[in-house]
């Protein structure tokens, strides 16, 4: 799409001038220049602090005391992955994000297939009410989900008392799985809205003359959906899989607020800056950080390599379908 | 309305429910919070979901009470830092994503490859070294502290969805301008001009959000009052004695700095979804 775009502009000009080279020179400059400082601000808040923070890693280095600050090379790496407590953080992380995705992708397909589908007139109350949670302060989403699980002010356990296992002395936060139900509950709340709306996106994109032939063709609703509309939108459903998966593994806000990593509830996030900020391990921390980078990248790698997801054509094309579209 | 014709009955009561369940969904968690900043103490202490005394006790803490100094200079913390950083964002998007959409010039891919990188970049590892570079040279605990690092957080998604607005706007109109008699500045500010302004405007409300939204830059590089924004002062509240949950105060706070988000949404819902699904980068 911006290959072709890109390409019919270059044609349109060139047919119109016979391009001069100082006419490309000057372009060039003058695109360098208006592009270059958004460019370099990102490249400086980024990747300057990213190569500090690798070399920063090779050293065992405490703020609380500066001057004993030595060279180690790799042994904060090593005391990382030989301890156990980093590879159950690291489970936790992992766990997180390969639930909220999934049932995000679910509740995500459910909410765009009701706003597709609904009345003009519906649509934007609905498409309103679900930027709610988008907008809305994770920390802010954290306490609310917080308050009402919590055992004093919290009216779940009143409500739900019917349940097995819920009475009025559950107390959420204090054991794994019911504190990471509600961490989890959170953080699929806030962030679904993203997903159906990227889904909402793609379910635009899909013909209808395809899905009305295999209808016609006598295709079930179950079918038509499985068989067409799914594989037709597969790019759609790849990006916005792939950008939540780096998002929630770098979970941070709802587990500092909702336990503080307490309940065995702590993520990757949670310990860098737990070394960091709060015990000032300067270099361990960093370890943590750059690990936590390695993993995004990997996990990035992984689904582009393997899955083959072509992110920038995949943002491209939504952008170029709402054009058609209007 | 005329499409409501064709429904059955059954279709519109199905509608009806389904719309039920979706504004549900959505709001339940902010009408929690929302009931919770109107509960007196006692009230807080019970498991009904709306209060049974409805007071105003918590407002009156965080505005002129007990929590006003940690929450009104957080709250224009939080107001100043998120609007200078989205507006800076904003015009150094506006310019790169310019010469974007109209300029024929080598490393386009790699700015918009960059672009995607940072956003997707985990904010906590670039904390640690910010933190440390910022106590060094003095930024730690003041404004541009945290503009700096926002950057990262605004300007990515601003470079994408200004790429993808600007890729639309029908650029022939400036020249049919010009040869009309218009000098090149007039036919830029009178074609040009408001056309992309939507587009600026929509990605100006999705750069704030991301930037209202931030919590770890908040509350590791700031240690007092100076900068420290209302997301991360919410963790630093405390209740009117100690044996009391700040429970109601924060719940407050919270309701406080959800109305601009509500507002927001409610006057453009319909650009910020396109906006979101055109840039189609995290917000």
């Amino acid at each position: 799409m911006t290959a072709t775009a890109e390409s019919t502009r270059k044609q349109r000009r060139s047919s119109k001038k016979p391009r001069r080279s100082d006419r490309t020179k000057a372009e060039i400059r003058l695109g360098w220049l208006l592009a270059g400082p958004a460019f370099f601000v990102m490249l400086a808040v980024t990747a300057y602090p990213i190569a500090q923070a690798t070399f920063d890693s090779l050293f065992s280095f405490r703020l609380t005391a500066p001057d004993e600050r030595s060279f180690v090379f790799l042994d904060n790496y090593i005391l990382l992955f030989s301890d156990g407590l980093f590879w159950r953080i690291f489970g936790v992380t992992l766990l997180i994000t390969v639930v909220t995705v999934a049932v995000e992708l679910v509740l995500g397909f459910a909410l765009a297939l009701v706003m597709h589908r609904a009345l003009k007139s519906l649509r934007g109350a609905l498409r309103t009410a679900i930027l709610v949670p988008y907008g809305i302060i994770t920390v802010v989403s954290a306490f609310a989900w917080y308050y009402m699980f919590d055992i004093n002010s919290g009216f779940v356990n009143n409500w739900f008392s019917w349940v097995p296992g819920i009475d009025s002395d559950l107390d959420w936060f204090s054991n794994f799985g019911t504190a990471i139900t509600v961490i989890m509950a959170s953080e699929i709340w806030k962030t679904t809205p993203f997903i159906a709306l990227l889904l909402l996106a793609g379910l635009a994109q899909v013909p209808d003359e395809l899905v009305e032939a295999a209808r016609v063709d006598g295709a079930t609703k179950v079918q038509q959906f499985t068989r067409v509309i799914i594989p037709n939108m597969k790019a759609a459903i790849m990006v916005a899989v792939l950008f939540r998966a780096l998002d929630a593994f770098r979970i941070f806000d709802n587990v500092f607020i909702m336990t503080g990593g307490d309940a065995n509830t702590e993520v990757l996030a949670l310990l860098a800056y737990r070394q960091s900020i709060s015990r000032l391990e300067i270099g361990l921390g960093s370890a943590v950080s750059v690990v936590l980078f390695i993993c995004v990248l990997l996990l990035c790698l992984l689904a582009v390599k393997g899955f083959r997801v072509d992110l920038a054509s995949g943002t491209d094309s939504s952008g170029g379908k709402k054009q058609g579209g209007k | 309305m005329a499409g409501s014709k064709g429904l059955t009955g059954r279709q519109k009561l199905g509608w009806a429910v389904v719309s039920v369940v979706v504004l549900v969904y959505a709001l339940f968690p902010v009408a929690a919070i929302f009931a919770n900043s109107f509960k007196t103490q006692a009230d807080l202490g019970n498991p009904s979901f709306w209060p049974r005394n409805w007071t105003l006790t918590h407002y009156e803490m965080i505005f002129v009470g007990g929590a006003q100094e940690l929450f009104l200079t957080s709250l224009r913390n939080s107001i100043g830092i998120t609007l200078i950083a989205t507006f800076v964002a904003v015009v150094l998007a506006t310019l790169c994503a310019y010469a974007i959409a109209r300029l024929n010039f080598p490393g386009k891919r790699i700015i918009l490859g960059a672009a995607l990188a940072v956003s997707i970049f985990p904010v906590i590892s670039v904390v640690t070294p910010l933190f440390n570079l910022w106590r060094t040279i003095g930024l730690y605990d003041t404004w541009p502290g945290l503009i700096i690092p926002y950057l990262s957080l605004t300007l990515p998604i601003s470079i994408w969805t200004l790429s993808a607005f600007f890729r639309q706007i029908p650029w022939e109109l400036e020249q049919a301008a010009q040869v009309d008699g218009a000098t090149q500045w007039q036919a830029f500010r009178k074609a040009i001009v408001p056309l992309a302004a939507p587009g600026v405007f929509t990605t100006a409300i999705l750069a704030f959000f991301i930037a209202w939204n931030d919590f770890v830059y908040g509350i590791s590089l700031t240690s007092t009052e100076a900068a420290r924004p209302v997301p991360a002062a919410l963790a630093f509240f405390q209740g009117a004695s100690q044996f009391e949950e700040p429970t109601g105060a924060i719940s407050a706070a919270a309701i406080v700095v959800t109305i601009p988000v509500v507002v927001l949404v409610l006057l453009f819902q319909r650009r910020i979804v396109s906006g979101l699904t055109q840039g189609a980068v995290k917000g």
